[in-house]
Formats: structure tokens, C-alpha cells, sequence
């Protein structure tokens, strides 16, 4: 059982011993974001790369820090794309980044399976920070590493994932990793955002979101990606908010003690409505938190030892 | 001094006669002279292959290439392309016409034929554009390609997108004898698609394509048949609804005719997962569902299907090394047809020797109206030798196309093109080119 | 590789003095135990500092605070190693600033666990000082490190390997010296 040297490419591909390898080291790592002096010299002389072809904050902030924290030094390339306008080809620059001494390469992109292309690019590990409508499986392990922090468990937990799974990476991540674990899913959504054939996954599929929550521990809202909607998949932003968004009626179908997250960004009144965001069930900044501690354990274990 | 090839000892299977049986077969003058159980060579003047243990069979003809000349020279040429066929046991080849410019004249139709006398190892038959510039609007001058040289018309590479449109040129063609090959889509559908719609595009995260998205067109391609009586072919099929559309439309004697790519009658959409997002499994139509490779067989078995076509689409290297999204689509496929459907489809049964040459020879050339397809005295001596124990590797770049763009790289094949004869003259012979 | 014990070097009662005698020397030369703090350093640190805690809280009725200390993050060899190694938690319930910090191990070798275990500290806070305190120094120093609390010399070869075990780990008390079993 080892992370070291191996490409962190989705949950779907990850085994349950190496996730909860990354979740029990992270759980050892979150003492060191509460130190005075945050930083540990673990990873000192490593060079972390976060190759970003969509904007992002949170994710790469958190990578950044993650490296930071435990002493190795993030380099970051930004760039967006589109297919028109194309310049040097992924591989050019990855290649380019790896003859420079880069030791891991987190990538996000706007194009599915990118990651999976890096991967056969490079020899250096590649970290996946989200491509395209596939995967986020960093998100998905901070994700459970929340719940474990608030319901100390997986396995027999019941969690509604809400929203724009269609186009969600996140959901794709957590319903693999959460499976995976032991957890029941159920997923909702307008019909034109879920995929086809999403039961095949091991999940159950609602049209209306009340269903899908009832009795739920933990109530996952995902984003509506308004960059993503090519199509005429729903009318309007009032329309989705009040069938599918995330208000107090509808998360009183979920249990008491149910928490609600988000993967961020949010738009606040759209899939979540405010006072929800805001309330004391509200666990995303939690998520962030652990995002850090999360990343820190998955540099440690792939970056660590040697060839 | 004539001129013989005599092919000894080999079996001979020829759906054009029902013929199956051990015989050797003379070619004098380029055309097939003489099939006896016993021919004796004229000392001197006659060159003998041994077929001992080989199949014999009509020139292959494959319906459905992309040459990419002129224009896409980087990808494929007509000498490339045609040696690729060669080596994959094609005497013939029929090419797209969605070249740089777009072969919607008699002139660029000239210049593929000149280019083919200078360069080709087997026949090249160009395929006109049915609207100028392939852009849907405008019928381009059939009449004027037809009489120089070319033996279809289509604009692959795209549907032929108005209803309208394709109903004037299926009543137009009606005039020259040709048919008409359709690349049905709907565009609307499958705009931004990257593979099969369904469980697979679930969890790649990559759009789908749906099936309906070709049906659809399927379903109002063969209205418009009906509605003309126009001579309507449907270019590589790949869905259970579109050979089930084409069925009934056959039954109720509309004049159609279909093609199936090796690809699609062997690999599913789950390649695509199990390869980590290769791009070379990226092809349009996408790969199908198990249901659908089951219903496409079915389909070769009973009829419905007429040929196979390899849509052979190389790409320059550069054009699959890049995100899934971004890659071209297609498959190199002159190189790997034969073996495939041999190791695939006739060795486990699911279609024998007579139906194969039916399929890749005697159909092509009735539907193309083109020579050949057979082995009976008089015609073009043609013929594609079959080594059906050879056992090896596919291995791209040991191709003789420029487009190493397969996704059967590795795959152990039973069964391979042995010999390439054309107008009586060895091109290919025991895997090697003789040119 | 198979180890055979040697010798016993340490038995129950021998491990006991030790710790009593260490516990006074900390009293002696802290005159005393204001600001004192114990560390065990992860694993066989962390029982023998509780142990001296209960000697000292019966001896001098001090309750003197332990904490854990995981130097996993700290190691310089991290590197060199083929499977990255567990990290355990590091648990300081008190402020190290200020402090006296006692660090506690069970056995002092190369001495790059003590300097991986001052760095981990120093990150912490900035105690008034730090000390040592080991049950075995077995020698073969590779970085210039000593100890201020000894509880048994033993002069071994490089090859030879010393065992502590305790009973809240292993069932039993005892410091062994082992050796790689020949053939």
C-alpha cells in the first residue's frame, strides 16, 4: 500500500485502502494548521507545480498551501483555453515544466480525462484538481474527511447530493469515493442535469430534490456551473432556485442533526439559499479547512520516499 | 506474349458464383482468364503464386477511405494511403471527398485520378461532393464529376444537413446512375459530443453523443429515399434503431444500402474508460454500446447490412497527442480491417468466408458501380489472398499509412491479408509490397 | 532479516531504578519542577515519560504535563526510504514557550531522532531550554548530540540491536541486545 510516485487521476480508480491512507494521515496534518508556525520541513527541496487551465482560487490556494506548509515550493502556471485559440500544445508545456525540475504536477482543466492524458505525458506524478466534467477526487477526500469530522463514519450514512451533477466533477468524485466507503447516495436534480444512467454508478436518482433528502445526514449542494450550460437545460435562475435549490423547507426533509455542504463557489439565492449557507448545519468552511490538511497528506505520500 | 499470373492452389470463395472451392485461377491481360482445378503454367511467360493453404477471394474494395489528398498531404497522401491498402489486402479504394479544396469539381476529381496514375498502388475511386464546398447549400456540378471519374457523391464528413437539399440531389443523381452516400447525424444532437451517450459519458464526464442522433437522420434520410426513389447509401451505421430503420425501409423496397466500420462490430464505449481517455477511441460515429455491436452483427448476418467500410481516417500524430476534447476524430483502419474481421467475426463464426468477400468485394462494387467484386471470366483480375493462420501483433508503426492512429495497438490477431493483385499485377504478396 | 536476543540488559526492576534514578536528576537539576515539562518522543518515548510523571507526582506531588510528539515530518531521511512511514499525531497540551522541555526516548543511537525531535519542538515555541532524557545510550553518534539523562550505558556493535520493551506495548518490561541470527 503506497501513494509514492503515482498519479492521483479519480476516486473511481483509487482504492479504499489508499483513501483512508490519505484520510488518516491528513487527520495526523490538521494539528499543523494550528500552530503558531505552520510549517513542517517534510518536503523540503520539492517543487509542486499547479498547472491551472480554469480559474480557480480555492483549489489552487489550498494546494499552494498544502505545499507551503509542508515545505515544498509551488510554482503556479495559469492559462486559459479555449479549443480556438490553442498555442502550445499541453503536453509542450507539461514536458517544458517536467525538464525543469518540477517534482508533481497538480492540474486543472477544462477538458475531461486531461489529467489522465498528462499522466502518460509526464514520468512525474500528476494531481488532478478537476478536469472537466469527470472528476475532483482531492474535493471528494476533504469532502469525507468533513463528514468523518462531524458523523465519525461512512459506511450506512445517507447523502443526498443536490443539484447540476450533469456537469459536476464533485459529485462524480464524492458518489465514487462515498460508494466506495459504504455510504447510500441518492442524487437530485432537474432531469436535463442528471446523466444517463446514473443508478448504474449505485445511486439512487431523484426529479425532486425533497425526495432525494428525505432522512439524509448529510445534504450535499453542488453548484449550479452556469460557465458550463451550453444548452437550454433549464429556463431560468428563479426557476432552478425554487424547485431545486436548497432552502430551510426543503432541508427539513433531511435528519436533526443533517449537515449541509458545498464544494464553493457558491451562488448564494441560486442553489442555496442564504441563511442556509450561513447556518450552524452549514459545514463548508469546514471543507476548506480540511482541503489543506487533505492535500498535505497527498503530497506527503506521493512526494515522500524515493524511486 | 500474353501476359498470366497463375494463383495456384488456393481456395477460392466467390460470392458472385457461390463458388467455395480449392481451384487455381489464371489472370492473362489483367483479367481473370481461366478457374480450373489444374491450370499448368506456360513455361516462361507465366509468374505463379503458390495459395496453397490461402483463401482466394475478389479484390477487396473498401467503400469508404479518406485520402486526405490534396490538402491534408501531412496525414495521408493517395501513394500512402493506397500502399496502406494494399498491405491490407484492398485492391480498390474509394475516397471522401473532404479534402483541401473539397472535391466538388471535375477538375479536383482529374487531379485525384492523375495523382492516383502517378502515385497508387490500387485502384482510387473519387468520391464528388454533394453541395460546393461540402457546405450544404448548393448542389456542386455531379454531372460534370460523374463523367470524370468519380463514382459517388457524398459529403462526408458532414450530413448532408437540409432535407431539402438532399432531396433535390437524390432526384438529380437520378439522371447519372450514382448513388448518394449520406454520413448520417444530427448536428443538433451530437454538437459538442466527444462519445456515446450513456453510461460510459456518465462516468468519463465526456458529452455524449446519442444514438438518436444518428437514427434521426437515418429516419429522414430513408424518407427522402422513398420520396425520390433517388439510390440513398448510409455510411458507417453504428446503431441497433439505424440497422433496425434500415431493415424496415429494405422490407418495404426502398432503394438503401448501408456500411459498417470493423470498429464499430468490435469495440464498445467501455474502450474509451479501460484505455484512461485514449484519444485513438475517439471516432464519429462514437463507439456503440455491447447492444449495439450485437444488433450490427445480427445485422451483417441477416442482410441488412451490405458492406464494410473502413472509414479509414488517418491523423497526423500531433492531432490525437492532445485532451480528449481536442483530438481529432477517426481510426487509421486500412491496415487492420482484414485481420480483425477475420479474428473477430469469421473465425468465431459469426460470419463465414462467402459472406466476408460478399461484404468487403461483391457488394462494395455493385453498390459503387464500380469492376470488379468477382471473380468470373472477363473481369478485372482483382483478387486479395487470405492467410487465414497467420498469428501476429497489430503494430501501428510498422504501417504503411501515414495515420498510426489505431486503437487496436498490441492486439494479437489471428488471420491477414497474404496477397494484393490488381489488374493482374502483384502489389502485396506474403505481407510484403511488390511496389 | 531474523533477530536473536543476546542479553538481557534491563529486566523489570532494572528499568524501574533507572527511571526513579532519572527522576531525581530531573528534580536535582531543575532545583525542582516549576515550568518542567515532559515529551515523549512517538512510540516507546511516550510510556516512559508518562512513567516518570507518576514518579515524580509520588515522590515530589507535582503533577508535571506530558505530552506526545510525532517527528515522522521531521526525519532526514524520508527520502532515502522505499515506503513513507506513518504519520502519528503530535499532542502538546501546554504551551512550550517558556518551558523546560524534557524530551524522553527510549533508546539514543545516531542521535538524528533527538535533532528531527529539537527541530519539531522549535517549531512549536521557543522553550527556555530542552533536555534529554534516555532510557539506553547504546553510542555510534553521527551528529553531535548527548544526553542530559542516561538511565544505562551499553557499549554494542553496529550490527548488534537494542530492544525496549514495555509493558504497555509488548507485555512485558525488559531492555534486550539482539543480533541478526547467522545462516
Amino acid at each position: 500500500m503506497s501513494l509514492r510516485g503515482k498519479d492521483l487521476l479519480s476516486l473511481r480508480e483509487m482504492s479504499q485502502e489508499d483513501m483512508e491512507l490519505v484520510l488518516s494521515t491528513a487527520r495526523s496534518l490538521k494539528e499543523i494548521l494550528s500552530r503558531p508556525i505552520k510549517k513542517v520541513p517534510t518536503l523540503r527541496g520539492k517543487v509542486v507545480c499547479n498547472l491551472f487551465y480554469e480559474p480557480s482560487t480555492r483549489t489552487k490556494m489550498s494546494f499552494e498551501l498544502a505545499a507551503r506548509y509542508m515545505s515544498a515550493d509551488p510554482v503556479s502556471f495559469a492559462k486559459e483555453t479555449s479549443a480556438m485559440k490553442k498555442g502550445e500544445t499541453l503536453a509542450d508545456t507539461a514536458r517544458n515544466l517536467e525538464a525543469m525540475g518540477v517534482d508533481l504536477v497538480v492540474m486543472r482543466h477544462n477538458v475531461s480525462g486531461s489529467c489522465h492524458f498528462l499522466a502518460k505525458v509526464l514520468d512525474i506524478p500528476v494531481v488532478n484538481a478537476g478536469d472537466g466534467m469527470n472528476e475532483h477526487p482531492t474535493q471528494a477526500l476533504l469532502d469525507i474527511f468533513t463528514i468523518l469530522d462531524y458523523k465519525s463514519r461512512i459506511r450506512g450514512l445517507k447523502v443526498a447530493i443536490i443539484g447540476d451533477v450533469l456537469h459536476s466533477r464533485v459529485a462524480r468524485s464524492n458518489i465514487f469515493g462515498l460508494t466506495k466507503m459504504g455510504a447510500e447516495i441518492s442524487v437530485a436534480g432537474p432531469s436535463t442535469l442528471l446523466p444517463p444512467e446514473i443508478e448504474k454508478l449505485g445511486v439512487k436518482a431523484y426529479t425532486r430534490p425533497e425526495e432525494a433528502i428525505e432522512g439524509a445526514d448529510v445534504v450535499y449542494v453542488l453548484r449550479l456551473q452556469l460557465e458550463r450550460q451550453s444548452k437550454s437545460l433549464f429556463p431560468s435562475q428563479r426557476e432552478y432556485s425554487n424547485f431545486f435549490g436548497i432552502n430551510r423547507h426543503k432541508l427539513s426533509y433531511a435528519k436533526e442533526d443533517a449537515i449541509v455542504m458545498h464544494p464553493g463557489p457558491m451562488n448564494r439565492g441560486v442553489e442555496i439559499t442564504t441563511d442556509i449557507a450561513d447556518s450552524p448545519r452549514s459545514v463548508i468552511l469546514d471543507q476548506v479547512t480540511s482541503g489543506v490538511a487533505v492535500r498535505m497528506a497527498i503530497l506527503y505520500h506521493i512526494l515522500g520516499g524515493r524511486d | 506474349m500474353a501476359d498470366h499470373l497463375l494463383i495456384k492452389g488456393g481456395r477460392v470463395v466467390d460470392p458472385s458464383s457461390k463458388t467455395d472451392q480449392v481451384l487455381d485461377v489464371l489472370i492473362t491481360n489483367g483479367k481473370i482468364a481461366r478457374l480450373a482445378q489444374s491450370i499448368e503454367a506456360e513455361n516462361g511467360t507465366t509468374e505463379v503464386l503458390d495459395a496453397t493453404g490461402k483463401i482466394v477471394m475478389p479484390g477487396f474494395i473498401d467503400m469508404h477511405v479518406h485520402l486526405r489528398e490534396p490538402g491534408f498531404e501531412y496525414k495521408e497522401d493517395i501513394g500512402t494511403g493506397t500502399r496502406a491498402a494494399a498491405m491490407g489486402g484492398f485492391t480498390a479504394v474509394a475516397c471522401m471527398p473532404n479534402t483541401q479544396p473539397a472535391c466538388d469539381t471535375d477538375t479536383v476529381v482529374g487531379r485525384i485520378l492523375e495523382r492516383a496514375k502517378q502515385t497508387a498502388c490500387v485502384r482510387v475511386y473519387p468520391i464528388g461532393a454533394v453541395t460546393k464546398g461540402r457546405a450544404g447549400k448548393e448542389l456542386a456540378e455531379m454531372g460534370e464529376m460523374r463523367a470524370a471519374g468519380a463514382v459517388a457523391f457524398s459529403d462526408d464528413g458532414s450530413p448532408v444537413t437540409s432535407a431539402e437539399v438532399l432531396r433535390c440531389a437524390l432526384e438529380y443523381l437520378k439522371s447519372f446512375d450514382a448513388v448518394l452516400i449520406d454520413h448520417p447525424e444530427d448536428l443538433s444532437l451530437s454538437a459538442g459530443g466527444q462519445i456515446n451517450y450513456g453510461l460510459i459519458s456518465t462516468v468519463t464526464g465526456l458529452r455524449g453523443i446519442p444514438n438518436e442522433s444518428e437514427e434521426v437522420a437515418v429516419a429522414r434520410d430513408l424518407l427522402i429515399a422513398k420520396l425520390t426513389g433517388g439510390r440513398l447509401h448510409l455510411a458507417h451505421v453504428s446503431t441497433k434503431g439505424s440497422v433496425e430503420l434500415i431493415r424496415q425501409a429494405k422490407a418495404k423496397g426502398i432503394r438503401v444500402t448501408c456500411e459498417v466500420t470493423p470498429h464499430h462490430l468490435i469495440l464498445t464505449d467501455e474502450t474509451v474508460l479501460e484505455s484512461g481517455y485514449d484519444t485513438n477511441t475517439k471516432v464519429n460515429p462514437p463507439l456503440r454500446t455491447q447492444e449495439d455491436v450485437a444488433a450490427l452483427r445480427q445485422a451483417l448476418a441477416d442482410g441488412t447490412i451490405d458492406a464494410i467500410a473502413t472509414d479509414h481516417a488517418p491523423h497526423h500524430f500531433d492531432e490525437k497527442w492532445v485532451e480528449f476534447d481536442y483530438a481529432e476524430f477517426g481510426i487509421s483502419g486500412l491496415e487492420t480491417a482484414v485481420s480483425l474481421i477475420i479474428d473477430r467475426l469469421v473465425l468465431p463464426g459469426i460470419i463465414d468466408w462467402m459472406k466476408m468477400a460478399e461484404l468487403m468485394s461483391l457488394n462494395p462494387a455493385r453498390i459503387l458501380g464500380v469492376p470488379g467484386g468477382t471473380l468470373e471470366v472477363g473481369a478485372p483480375g482483382d483478387i486479395t489472398i487470405i492467410d487465414p493462420e497467420l498469428e501476429y501483433s497489430i503494430l501501428p508503426h510498422n504501417f504503411e499509412s501515414k495515420g498510426k492512429n489505431t486503437p487496436f495497438v498490441g492486439w494479437r490477431v489471428t488471420g491477414a491479408p497474404y496477397g494484393t493483385i490488381v489488374g493482374g499485377k502483384v502489389v502485396m504478396y506474403d505481407r510484403r509490397l511488390a511496389v | 532479516m531474523q533477530f536473536i536476543d543476546k542479553a538481557e540488559i534491563m529486566d523489570v526492576d532494572g528499568i524501574r531504578r533507572a527511571l526513579v534514578r532519572i527522576a531525581h536528576e530531573i528534580v536535582e537539576k531543575n532545583k525542582g519542577l516549576e515550568d518542567v515539562v515532559l515529551v515523549g518522543i512517538r512510540r516507546r518515548g511516550v510510556p516512559l515519560a508518562r512513567r516518570l510523571a507518576e514518579i515524580l507526582k509520588k515522590s515530589e506531588d507535582v503533577d508535571v504535563p506530558v505530552g506526545e510528539l510525532d517527528i515522522t515530518l521531521y526525519r532526514d531521511d524520508l527520502t532515502l526510504r522505499f515506503e513513507q512511514p506513518h504519520v502519528g499525531s503530535t499532542v502538546l497540551p501546554f504551551d512550550v514557550a517558556g518551558k523546560k522541555v524534557v524530551l524522553v526516548d527510549d533508546v539514543l543511537y545516531t542521535g538524528r531522532t533527538v535533532r528531527a525531535a529539537l527541530d519539531a519542538i522549535i517549531d512549536l515555541g521557543r522553550p527556555a531550554c530542552i533536555q534529554l532524557a534516555v532510557l539506553v545510550d547504546r553510542g555510534h553518534r553521527e551528529i553531535p548530540i548527548r544526553a542530559d539523562y542516561v538511565g544505562k550505558n551499553v557499549p554494542t556493535s553496529r550490527k548488534e540491536v537494542i530492544n525496549v520493551r514495555l509493558k504497555e506495548y509488548d507485555s512485558i518490561d525488559q531492555v534486550v541486545i539482539s543480533e541478526e541470527a547467522q545462516g
